[in-house]
């Protein structure tokens, strides 16, 4: 039968599984929109397309199925860029859809005409400008298998008026035809050995474990092999949660604010078994004193992430869980007590702590209230700087894809439409932003979204009066010369919250923080928590950038 | 050091851009390209120059790789090939010294194409030192314009 391509792009959503879209509609998606009218895809309206990209970036990491976001041609398409690049960074699975200006128009500096494609191309795994209708449902087919296959990423589709306009047979395609894409799942099994016997000979190893770990569903397989063969294991930022922070082999995270265990543990290993992580400066510091007695193992789906900033010995490319499960066989239990007392013994010498703070509530607190109360079961998004570390540092994980953030790009003003993203997708599960005041007014308009589709979504802001993170490294490589991260004219965010319809709760002193939390949990709805906290507390340890990770400042705070 | 891929693309809009975008935004440097269809219409090939260090080099073809529109690269940099570019090349030339310009074109094999009142347009074909060593010679006499296509390569043999 006949259909419009805006119709072929709903029936492909629908066979592709999608029953949710974040976007925003415009004058080139009209047709589009007018297929989503009585479509069975829920459409959520955002209020600014940044916020439609992250919300679907956000789905996708709470659920590990591809988000889908839609805007207009023009400023709607060039909106969704700050969401790409923060997808594509992170490695999740987003599929784009944008409207532009019809065919015959294109490249004419037409009214809303922006050459997205051209824009978004360092930015996605891959995008398409569709020129026909007839080219619709393949393109949709591979757009999805693209962006969820070997490495995920974001993948964006073009389609300009006339495309979504114009009529054609419709048939999905059953495969996809890429010659020039093979993702390779299976490790190859003389590197998978050489890595056994790597384990087998090595007395102080180490797994460094990334986001591949999540998005191959490898935390089980993680864990046995850990408990097999006694080897600790610290994750990157992206990775928390695929091993629980509270268990005895886990280091927490490593890097500039990792902790001080698992960062020394990284440099005096033996063996260092990276899977599915890439290597990021924030994490490796100087590459070359990184890890400068392991010999590296990497495993990674990316070829190309293999020797990228380190060195190494065993390359295996391959996906995390596949690679684990065919390791595992080769391996027999063992016992590390010297190496273990080592590191307990770091463990002692560098604990997460804080102080107390004269001029307000400390906000690792805030954070240890939070995990406590939920039990490390709630799914956590931050903004970033300051409230993202601390998070990470703080919060005691239990489960992969409860940890939402985005490390890569770093990308003020993701917490919030990710954690609505996530609400969405996991409609049963406590999902809080903690929040700094600087990013959370990023995308603060996306409190009328929560307010409209009624998500429970908390946010917690730890206001300190300052853009946080920039004035630490200001305090600390600037002689406290505090330009420009003084926010002396924050709003009332708890009048903010309520002229949106959410519910607000100030909090002022560390007694009232506990009890706030719990009244802001059980609220059925939105609710902004506003906690004053010390202005000029600190992320500690802290690895100042390009030095070794051992070179840790422990700062005043420890 | 100099290596040369030749890469097999899908014949599609904004594969060069893609390749270009790549080599731009992680730093590499492109010698030369060279782009044409193949004898299949959907699929064309590039020769691409570039000097790289070894570990840059691995970067350089696992990144192209990871481009969806890029079928297959080869590094044919060690392999028995014959490599060709060709450039026309405008020189000055009047009566009093044209002769000795047909002799320089001569002794390369190359042809004169075009012959105006004060300049002729020379095309040599030959492999890139073929063609220094010509714009050497022609240099004296004036070069008013160079075109240079990129190097193509072909592996020699039966492959």
């Amino acid at each position: 039968m006949e259909k419009c391509g805006a119709d072929i792009l709903v029936k492909c959503l629908e066979t592709e599984g999608v029953d949710v879209v974040f976007g925003y509609p415009g004058g080139a998606v009209l047709a589009i929109y007018d297929a989503l009218y009585d479509a069975d895809i829920r459409h959520i309206l955002v209020r600014h397309e940044q916020g439609a990209a992250h919300a679907a970036d956000g789905y996708a990491r709470a659920t590990g199925r591809p988000g889908v976001c839609i805007a207009t041609s023009g400023p709607g398409a060039t909106n969704l860029v700050t969401g790409l690049a923060t997808a594509y960074m992170d490695s999740v699975p987003v599929v784009a859809f944008t409207g532009q200006v019809a065919t015959s128009w294109i490249g004419k500096d037409s009214f809303q005409e922006a050459d997205i494609t051209g824009i978004t191309m360092p930015i996605t795994k891959h995008n398409y400008l569709v020129k026909s209708t007839e080219d619709l449902p393949r393109v949709i087919k591979e757009a999805f298998y693209i962006a969820t296959t070997g490495r995920p990423g974001p993948v964006l589709v073009d389609l300009p008026k006339d495309v979504s306009i114009g009529k054609c047979e419709f048939e999905y395609p059953s495969s996809v035809d890429l010659p020039g894409y093979k993702p390779t799942y299976e490790g190859h099994p003389k590197q998978v050995k050489e890595l056994a016997k790597a384990i087998t000979a090595s007395s102080r190893p180490v797994l460094y474990v990334g986001g591949g770990v999540i998005w191959s569903g490898a935390s089980d397989v993680l864990r046995e092999l850990a408990e097999l063969c006694d080897i600790p294991v610290t994750t990157t930022l992206t990775a928390l949660g695929a091993f629980p922070t509270a268990h005895r082999l886990s280091l927490g995270m490593l890097g500039m604010h990792g902790t001080g265990y698992a960062n020394l543990s990284v440099n005096e290993c033996d063996l260092l078994i990276a899977v599915g992580a890439r290597f990021d400066d924030r994490v490796i510091g100087d590459p070359r004193t990184f890890a400068p007695n392991a010999k590296v193992a990497h495993i990674d789906i990316d070829p190309a992430e293999i020797g990228k900033n380190v060195r190494y010995d065993i390359p295996i490319v391959g996906d995390a869980r596949t690679v684990l499960e065919s390791l595992i066989p080769q391996l027999s239990p063992m016992k590390r007590p010297e190496w273990l007392a080592q590191i307990a013994q770091w463990k002692k010498e560098w604990p997460l702590k804080y102080p107390r703070y004269a001029d307000g509530i400390a906000p690792q607190y805030v954070i240890e209230q939070i995990s406590d109360l939920t039990g490390g079961e709630a799914i956590v998004t931050t903004e970033v700087g300051q409230n993202q570390m601390w998070t990470a540092q703080f919060y005691k994980f239990k489960n992969a894809r409860s940890f939402i953030s985005s490390a890569g790009l770093g990308t003020m003003g993701f917490g919030f439409p990710a954690a609505i993203g996530a609400q969405i997708g996991r409609p049963d599960s406590l999902v809080i932003d903690i929040a700094g005041d600087g990013s959370f007014q990023m995308n603060i308009q996306e409190l009328g979204t929560a307010v409209q589709y009624k998500l429970p979504v908390k946010v917690v802001i730890l206001n300190n009066g300052y853009l946080g993170m920039v004035r630490q490294w200001q305090a600390m490589f600037h002689d406290k010369r505090y330009s420009s991260t003084a926010l002396d004219y924050n709003p009332d965010f708890v009048a903010v919250a309520e002229a949106y319809g959410a519910k607000g709760i100030r909090v002022e002193t560390e007694d009232e923080v506990r009890p706030s939390l719990e009244r802001a949990f059980a609220e059925p709805g939105p609710v902004v928590v506003d906690v004053k906290v010390s202005r000029e507390a600190n992320v500690f340890p802290m690895v100042p950038p390009n030095m070794p990770i051992s070179r840790m400042i422990r700062g005043d705070e420890s | 050091m100099k290596r040369t891929l030749s890469v097999l693309v899908n014949n599609r809009s904004g594969v060069l851009a893609r390749v270009a975008s790549l080599f731009s935004r992680r730093g590499y440097n492109i010698e030369s390209i060279a782009v044409g269809v193949t004898d299949d219409p959907e699929v064309s090939r590039m020769t691409i120059q570039v000097i790289a260090d070894e570990a840059t080099f691995e970067q350089i073809t696992k990144q192209l790789h990871k481009l969806i529109d890029v079928i297959k690269i080869s590094d044919i940099t060690s392999d028995e090939r014959v490599d060709r570019e060709l450039a026309l090349i405008r020189i000055s030339a009047d009566s009093s010294n044209r002769s000795d310009i047909l002799q320089v074109v001569g002794i390369f094999r190359a042809k004169i194409v075009d012959v105006a009142e004060k300049s002729i347009i020379v095309e040599v074909t030959g492999d890139e030192g073929k063609i220094d060593a010509f714009v050497q010679l022609a240099r004296p006499y004036g070069i008013i314009e160079i075109v240079r296509t990129g190097k193509v390569s072909m592996v020699r043999g039966s492959k």
